[in-house]
């Protein structure tokens, strides 16, 4: 394996359509041999959490309520013409009619290249999260310096 | 040595290489796995990242619209 190639993707966002861009991107790479760093932080951190719809997980009144809302990568909204989220069921059903690889299939195919999964510390507090309520594929629990080393290097994109 | 098959003719990107990478870290050292894919990007890049992981193309043959390409893993 080439150990020049590498690409990290800061997963910001919660909504499917952004959570397959990234997971497609971080696929493809991983299939063709590219190390992969996937760095999940704010509204991304939905993605990863354990259960995938909306549960009130967290410590705390507020941290319940947010996640509840949230939600997790089985519920997550589309960007645009989300209609209450009718959209992401309607889209799934197409992928897979068109033979395009789902969410959840891009997420599985993720773990099972070996991509790394990186959770952001910093939006583990703030959704009043603990370890155990993130999905255990997680590989680490990080900060920006970890994950400026991890990703050094390397190609970097923010999704 | 065993010979595995994999189908990716109907898979799209990043499918197709997901597949292909999978099926061969699936296989034993010395197992072939024959892949049937379409041209384009499959046929380009299939058998190239195999290669870069040390595995052995051992032929590409044109079969129908498709081709299939057996690899040897390393």
């Amino acid at each position: 394996m080439d150990n020049n190639k590498k690409l990290s993707i800061i997963c910001f966002s919660g909504e499917f359509d952004k959570a397959v861009a990234a997971l497609t991107m971080a696929t493809g790479a991983a299939a063709v041999n590219w190390e992969v760093n996937l760095f999940f932080t704010f509204w991304g951190f939905n993605i990863i959490k354990k259960k995938g719809g909306h549960t009130p997980v967290g410590t705390g009144f507020l941290a319940k309520v947010f996640n509840l809302l949230m939600g997790g990568r089985k519920s997550a909204p589309l960007s645009r013409l989300n209609f209450a989220g009718v959209s992401p069921k309607l889209m799934t059903g197409m992928m897979k009619k068109q033979n395009v690889a789902t969410l959840e299939e891009l997420y599985q195919a993720a773990k099972d290249l070996g991509v790394n999964l990186f959770a952001c510390e910093m939006s583990m507090n703030i959704f009043g999260m603990k370890r155990e309520d993130l999905d255990p594929a997680v590989k680490e629990v990080i900060g920006v310096p970890s994950f400026l080393k991890y990703s050094e290097g390397g190609e970097t994109l923010f999704i | 040595m065993t010979v595995e098959t994999l189908d990716i003719t109907k898979d799209h990107c990043p499918m197709t290489f997901v597949k292909a990478k999978l099926a061969l870290a699936k296989i034993s050292s010395g197992d072939v796995l024959e892949v049937t894919l379409s041209g384009g990007e499959p046929l380009e890049n299939v058998p190239k990242s195999a290669q870069e992981e040390g595995h052995k193309i051992i032929s590409i043959e044109e079969s129908g619209d498709n081709y299939l390409i057996k690899i040897a893993k390393k």
